[in-house]
């Protein structure tokens, strides 16, 4: 019997007055696996996000960490079970340095004063295992540039020991040296056997990193593929819809086996 | 989007990463010419800091002395200290909600029911006197965390709820203080000593600024220590001992002026409060998570809330302490006026308050400022009152000027966060 996945969703459904964002949306994540989440512009990958990261409380269907039924309703939450956000808009205090940035809710203190030093310190070891440039950990971040305002954002996932690491769109802002260090982190990530959601429009990155790929359409469940034994066309296809159903029912008829070593088949 | 890609092209396999410096980073060149440059650079990055209160200051002492020698004289100068006592640490309360990016406009009724229910409970029904004090400003701070729920949890602005209160609490002041309208304050209580009790032996003021040097050299130097241990860029001891330096002389200077010259009364017990006050509310801004929280939902609340920071808790509870400073200050402003009225904290007193945080430097738009603003903001406002009643210039002309030095300190306010965007900062 395979250990049940980290987290789960069952049936969730979420809605922003007029708009159904998400209707019905099934997904497993499990230890030391990447799940890519992908659908085109508005198929409500961040919002599935967030729901998870307890941004936007579902308003239906069921949240399952390790098999055991939760309630996430506010961020706290979710960093309380071992869920670390990258999200798509960073979510930085422009007004705070790159230090308090990465420690925010989660300061290092001793005799219940800030540990400043020890917090600096571990940021820089941090952020030189990324090798990004950052002109000082000691600037607001007002003053970064886009990429390096994205790596902080998710050198601050890492802060913590998470059990779970969502990463929304986190290599759009990135040069080809930054994305290729972030790909080498996911991976670092699976190697450490935590669970990893990708978010990314980029089909290369995608297919280089993941085990598995869900797709979204419209807010609904569109197929979840191998990457072993799926083309980027039949990905492609899924998001747009151009070829529909049939591409969703060869996979859930072919895709229980996989060639990824060490991976259990979806349950 | 993806359609056109071809098809599992890898990212090209990363590069061994390259130690992590920049040539185009600015790195502050060893010894002053360094610190100079950096400093140059910051104020031309629009981060001025406290240099325009500082330049204030100074112009407003020269241009008074010299309209005015008994300005710089020890019982000017004292009143000014003991004056500034009082609504600064009213300002300290509004600095707390200015680093939020709110506001508070009930920060005077707020005084004077505190100074009323003091009035009341220890004159007019005999309650202990400290116990009274106690009371007041605990009124203060139920007030406070009154105004902050009903703008974090209901969702009122702030400006609305606190415009609410300005005029409630004022009610409920003249109804506390009843038909006469005033409690004179009985000689030799709590609250005629907050202003009017003074260190007389000269020990007090030199012990006192002997203290704060040494203490402000101790944290530099142990800060500079477990920086150079951990390996993180430090202060050099260069640096460490001009600032000493500078706070050497302002302090020994101000226990100078409160020992030595003819007239001068010793140390005041409202300057010690008032300085207990803000070393106190700066350790908690700087040094604690509280107050990093403060920074952050000031700064974001949305990204402090994903943070997983309780962020209607740090609103409602910076509501309070602005509540229970505003009452503790109001204290000052009775022991100053003799006793408790029904108007105590009307009339300019919340304009004064709210310009000396913004002239000390805390931004009107959130998550910038220090304490330390409220003191040199107070001391701006309340040197120029005194220069103009030194000068016996009316009380009209004084709202004007007080009026236009707070636009003044407006205008840097939003110029410099204009040059702080193009600068790319905040
Ligand atoms: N806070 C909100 N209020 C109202 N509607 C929202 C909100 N957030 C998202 N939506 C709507 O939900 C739908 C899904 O949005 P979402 O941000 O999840 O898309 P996405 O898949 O992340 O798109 P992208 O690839 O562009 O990031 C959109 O139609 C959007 O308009
Ligand atoms: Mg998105």
């Amino acid at each position: 019997m395979s250990a049940p996945p980290v987290l789960a969703l069952r049936g969730v459904s979420k809605r922003f007055g007029a708009v159904q964002a998400l209707t019905d949306v099934t997904l497993e994540i499990r230890a030391g696996e990447v799940v890519a989440l992908v659908g085109d512009n508005g198929a409500g990958k961040s919002t599935l996000v967030k729901t998870v990261s307890g941004v936007h409380p579902v308003d239906d269907g069921a949240i399952e960490w390790q098999g055991a039924p939760v309630r996430i309703g506010k961020p706290h939450d979710a960093q309380a079970l071992g869920v670390a956000t990258v999200y798509q808009d960073l979510a930085l205090c422009d007004n705070l340095d790159v230090v308090a940035n990465l420690y925010l809710g989660s300061e290092l203190r001793t005799a219940g004063v800030l540990d400043e030093i020890a917090m600096e310190k571990r940021a820089k070891e941090l952020l030189d295992t990324l090798s990004i440039r950052i002109p000082s950990v000691r600037i607001p971040v007002a003053a970064l540039s886009g990429g390096q305002r994205q790596v902080v954002a998710i050198a601050r996932a890492l802060i913590g020991d998470p059990k779970v690491v969502i990463l929304d769109e986190p290599t759009a802002a990135l040069g080809v040296e930054q994305t290729a260090q972030v790909l080498d982190l996911v991976e670092r990530l699976r190697e450490r056997d935590l669970a990893v959601v990708l978010i990314s429009h980029n089909m290369a990155d995608v297919l280089a990193v993941a085990d598995r790929v869900a797709v979204l359409r419209l807010g609904r469940n569109n197929g979840v593929f191998d990457v072993a034994d799926t083309t980027h066309e039949e990905i492609v296809a899924a998001i747009t819809g151009a070829s529909d159903n049939a591409v969703t029912r060869r996979t859930a008829r072919t895709g229980r086996r996989t060639g990824r070593p060490a991976k259990e088949a979806r349950a | 989007m993806s359609e056109q890609q071809t098809t599992g092209t890898a990212p090209p396999a990363p590069a061994p990463a390259p130690a992590a410096t920049d040539p185009r980073l600015l790195v502050r060149e060893k010894g002053f010419a360094g610190y100079l440059e950096e400093f140059a650079r910051r104020i031309r990055g629009g981060e001025l800091g406290s240099v325009p209160v500082i330049v204030g200051l100074l112009v407003i002492a020269v241009v008074f002395q010299f309209k005015n020698r008994h300005f710089l004289s020890a019982d000017s100068l004292t009143n000014i200290g003991v004056y500034t006592s009082g609504m600064g640490i009213m300002a300290v309360g509004i600095v707390f909600v200015l680093l939020l990016g709110e506001i508070d406009l009930s920060v005077g009724s707020v005084a004077g029911v505190g100074a009323a229910v003091w009035a009341v409970l220890s004159v007019t029904h005999g309650v202990d006197d400290w116990l009274a004090v106690l009371i007041a400003v605990a009124a203060g701070g139920v007030i406070g965390l009154l105004h902050g729920f009903f703008f974090a949890r209901i969702g009122v602005p702030a400006f609305v709820v606190t415009l609410a209160g300005f005029l409630g609490w004022s009610g409920l002041q003249i109804w506390l203080m009843g038909k006469e309208g005033s409690i004179n304050t009985p000689s030799g209580s709590v609250v005629e000593d907050l202003t009017g009790y003074y260190f007389e032996d000269k020990a007090w003021a030199y012990g006192l600024a002997l203290v704060a040097v040494l203490a402000y050299a101790g944290s530099l130097l142990l800060d500079t220590r477990r920086r150079r241990a951990a390996a993180l860029p430090f202060r050099p001891l260069g640096e460490i001992a001009l600032r000493t330096g500078a706070v050497a002389v302002i302090a020994f200077a101000v226990a100078y002026v409160l020992n030595e010259p003819s007239g001068a009364r010793g140390l005041p017990l409202a300057l010690v409060l008032f300085l207990a006050v803000l070393v106190l509310a700066d350790f908690v801004v700087r040094r604690t998570g509280y107050g990093r929280r403060i920074f952050a939902v000031g700064g974001n609340a949305e990204a402090a809330r994903r943070a997983g920071i309780n962020v209607d808790r740090v609103r409602i509870t910076v509501f309070g302490i602005s509540g229970m400073l505003a009452a503790f200050g109001g204290l000052f402003i009775a022991s100053l006026s003799g006793g408790a009225t029904k108007n105590l904290g009307s009339g300019n007193t919340l304009m004064n308050v709210i310009a000396a945080a913004v002239i000390g430097g805390t931004s009107l738009f959130g998550g910038r400022g220090k304490i330390w603003s409220a003191l040199l903001g107070m001391l701006v406002i309340q040197s120029i009152q005194q220069g103009l009643n030194l000068l016996g210039m009316a009380s009209e002309i004084q709202y004007m000027i007080t009026g236009a030095v707070l636009l003044a300190a407006v205008v840097i306010d939003s110029v410099s966060r204009r040059t702080q965007k193009t600068a790319g900062r905040t």
